[in-house]
């Protein structure tokens, strides 16, 4: 290793370290402490299990438990189950780059926007009731509860409309790295119809390398707070928006069971990936026995056509969802059974203007300071490796995951503490670092694959030419990889955007960001505003996946190397 | 010029050696072959020569550029040659600006520079084309402008890693030719690693490589 790439790795390990985990420890203990009832700002410092007995008699809290658990692990389970089951029945008419452009609007929107512009479709009054209205003769909206209803539906089906769309990706791009066709041919050769091949050869491959990203999706439908905020039950909530409202209580003895529930939280995500490992030593075992049988009669296809017609009707919600959000902010009158505005206006964005430009203003700062910083560092970070000559260890991919793996509302609040207690006031710069800490491992995963399917000769022809750490970067690999770094850069821009609860502890309720203000007034009453502010929040990354399109199509519009797929093929 | 290996030899992460140690001189203009069965480590000689092995090989024994020890030099200040199967122009640069690259920066003066590349362009028959994608020329045209950038560095000397196997029996001559022609004409030490039995033909002393008795 060169003295250069031992100093930059170590540069990259200590702001990984101090920046990234340093923090999410640190607030994990300063809530643990809490939860224990230790927490000398209210003048407790006596170790005690109260708290945890606060805990179990707050009101609700058995009911918060089992929704959190029944949405966190449903959409989990039911979302693993379509994406594969659609791939089965797909892949082979679909190429990964027309995937991707079908995945994008859904991957790009905000859990936020997608979950207003879901209430807006699914409402007793939505889009939905409005099309049955004349066969059902309704004329004024149906008294049902679809939305914020008591068993979690419609936040399960808004969980699942996000995560479908990632796991599709993550599915897809694993298929792109195993020979399926041969596969295929091979297993149908020997007897296996279509859907049973898919399972017994195909998935087995595919499973190890979408396991974390199923994880990380475990982690997030369990601890979920915006999007359950809109979507799911009110009282009682699910644990992660419970937590949050205690956390925000005007008692600040209320901060203890919280702290609990926090640290509840964390448990409940290692438990839930605990029980996905089990099932995977239990699912092997059971699929070597199956496999040894060597039955062939079983056919799939039911399942596969099943899981591809919900996926349909998940994507079509979806788009609908999208879609509402624009025709709400700029509708004017809109009765009940009425399709579509019988008035339009732009009176929305008008009315509302000084709200939306600062909220607009903050989030657009916030996105461009964090991707900055995330951009650096994964750069950084891969270049090391590449003048290091090595490639990645596993702790170091574990680290990089390890932020989307701990519940937010876990370190949150103790990381509040601490960063006070060492004189960072909350305000912009403590929400920029605390959004980096998930901002970072989004962007880092989106460019690693693609930094390294540079060929290295490429970049030994270029060292073998004079060129020497330096030049290689900026003349050679930068520019070549133009289009993954401003991919990775877009999906930095979406991350942060949709960030909700960084934002509202870390700032202290005084930065006003699109998703804080979308969430705060989808309780409201009307949906006009709120269409504004979800609107603006889709359309801010959007227009950055735009961005990472077009840009590259204009500067590279001469090269025919890089106007297709980023990787260079050797 | 010369290149010499002394007991080259390298080493994989558990210290097995890939090969028995190598010595070999290659004269100045002459083209000396390495042949050896696919999976001995051709490739990896050749990293270690240029400066470009990757991390967990450990290398002993000496490089030496016209008598100088470069083998703990990186591998941009070492002055030698790299030319592969494919031609890897860079693909967000133009033609011409792939040759320019390999100038040495001495060589100063926008419109020198132009000249000196516009003269390479001439010499590979790629006249009139230092503004087009590389991504649009034939595989020969490639291999050619390929050589023409790494000729345009002034290397002290030259390694090619079967640098032939790709383009089609018609082109391989020709290429081979063009290749040995320049190489010599500039008085180059060329070590070229191969399977193809034609390359070596054509070339001077032919080294085979063996896989390491203990290995």
């Amino acid at each position: 290793m060169t003295r250069d790439g031992r100093l930059l790795r170590g540069v990259v390990l200590v702001a990984v370290g101090l920046g990234l985990i340093a923090p999410i420890t640190l607030g994990l203990w300063q809530t643990a402490r809490a939860a224990f009832g230790i927490l000398p700002a209210l003048g407790r410092d006596t170790l005690s299990l109260d708290p945890w007995r606060d805990l179990a008699l707050l009101p609700g809290f058995a009911t918060s438990l089992r929704l959190t658990l029944v949405t966190g692990v449903g959409s989990t389970l039911l979302s693993v189950l379509m994406a594969t089951g659609f791939c089965a029945a797909v892949h082979a008419r679909m190429t990964p780059a027309a995937g991707a452009r079908l995945l994008t609007p859904f991957l790009a929107i905000p859990h936020a926007a997608m979950a207003v512009g879901l209430a807006f479709v699914l409402a007793p009054s939505g889009w939905i009731a409005r099309a049955l209205a004349p066969l059902a003769g309704w004329d004024r909206p149906p008294e049902l509860a679809t939305v914020n209803d008591g068993w979690g539906f419609a936040l399960l089906v808004g969980l699942m409309v996000k995560e479908v769309p990632f796991l599709l990706l993550v599915i897809l791009s694993a298929l792109g790295q195993i020979p399926v066709a041969r596969h295929m041919a091979a297993g149908r050769a020997l007897g296996y119809g279509r859907g049973i091949v898919w399972i017994k050869i195909i998935m087995p491959q595919v499973w190890p390398l979408i396991r974390l990203p199923v994880w990380v999706v475990l982690a997030y439908a369990l601890s979920v707070v915006d999007m359950a905020i809109i979507l799911g039950p009110s009282n009682p909530p699910t644990l992660a928006v419970a937590v949050t409202r205690w956390f925000t209580n005007p008692d600040p003895a209320m901060i203890l069971p919280a702290s609990a529930g926090a640290i509840l939280q964390a448990v409940i995500v290692a438990a839930g990936v605990a029980l996905l490992i089990g099932a995977e030593a239990a699912m092997r075992r059971a699929g070597r026995w199956w496999l040894r049988r060597g039955g062939r009669g079983l056919s799939a296809e039911p399942g596969l056509r099943a899981a591809s017609a919900a996926v349909m009707v998940l994507m079509g919600l979806g788009a609908l969802a999208m879609l509402s959000l624009v025709v709400w902010s700029v509708a004017w009158r809109w009765s009940f059974p009425q399709i579509l505005p019988e008035s339009w206006s732009l009176r929305p964005w008008g009315g509302a203007h000084d709200g939306w430009m600062r909220a607009l203003a903050n989030t657009g700062l916030l996105a461009g300071a964090t991707v900055a910083v995330s951009l650096a560092l994964a750069i950084a970070w891969l270049e090391g490796e590449d003048r290091a000559r090595r490639t990645r260890a596993p702790w170091a991919e574990a680290l990089i995951y390890l932020p989307l793996l701990v519940p937010q509302i876990g370190f949150l609040f103790g990381l509040n503490v601490a960063f006070l207690h060492i004189g960072i006031s909350s305000g912009m710069a403590a929400v920029i670092w605390a959004q980096v800490v998930f901002v970072f491992p989004y962007v880092m995963i989106a460019l690693s694959d693609p930094w390294r399917a540079l060929d290295p000769r490429m970049i030994h022809a270029a060292a073998a030419l004079g060129a020497g750490p330096g030049r290689r970067l900026w003349a050679v690999k930068l520019p070549i990889l133009l289009r993954p770094i401003l991919t990775a850069a877009a999906v930095g821009v979406a991350v942060s955007v949709a960030q909700y609860l960084p934002t509202l502890f870390m700032g202290a309720g005084r930065v006003a960001t699109l998703t804080t203000e979308a969430v705060t007034l989808s309780s409201g009453s009307d949906r006009r505003v709120t269409g504004v502010y979800a609107t603006l929040q889709a359309a801010l990354p959007f227009a950055a996946y735009l961005a990472a399109f077009a840009i590259p199509a204009i500067l590279h519009r001469n090269r025919r190397d890089l106007t297709g797929a980023p990787a260079h093929e050797p | 010029m010369s290149l010499d290996l002394e007991a080259l030899c390298i080493h994989a992460a558990d210290g097995t050696a890939l090969f028995a140690p190598l010595t070999l001189h290659v004269p100045a203009g002459s083209v000396v072959t390495v042949m050896g069965p696919s999976g001995v480590g051709k490739s990896t000689l050749l990293d270690s020569i240029g400066g470009h092995l990757a991390h967990g090989f450990r290398l002993s024994g000496k490089v030496r550029l016209n008598r100088r020890d470069v083998t703990d030099l990186p591998a941009e200040t070492r002055r030698i040659g790299l030319m592969f199967q494919d031609a890897l122009l860079f693909p967000h640069l133009s033609v011409g600006d792939n040759l320019a690259f390999g100038l040495p920066p001495a060589l100063r003066g926008r419109a020198a520079r132009r000249a000196a590349v516009d003269a390479a362009l001439d010499q590979a028959g790629l006249t009139g084309l230092h503004d087009r994608d590389p991504a649009t020329l034939s595989g020969g045209q490639r291999a050619r402008a390929a050589l023409m950038r790494t000729l345009l560095a002034d290397p002290a000397a030259l390694l090619l890693d079967e640098p032939f196997s790709k383009l089609d029996a018609a082109l391989r001559g020709d290429m081979r030719r063009f290749t040995f022609d320049h190489v010599r004409a500039r008085a180059i030490p060329t070590l070229l690693v191969t399977h193809d039995p034609d390359d070596a033909a054509l070339g001077g002393t032919v080294v085979a490589l063996t896989g390491h008795p203990t290995a």
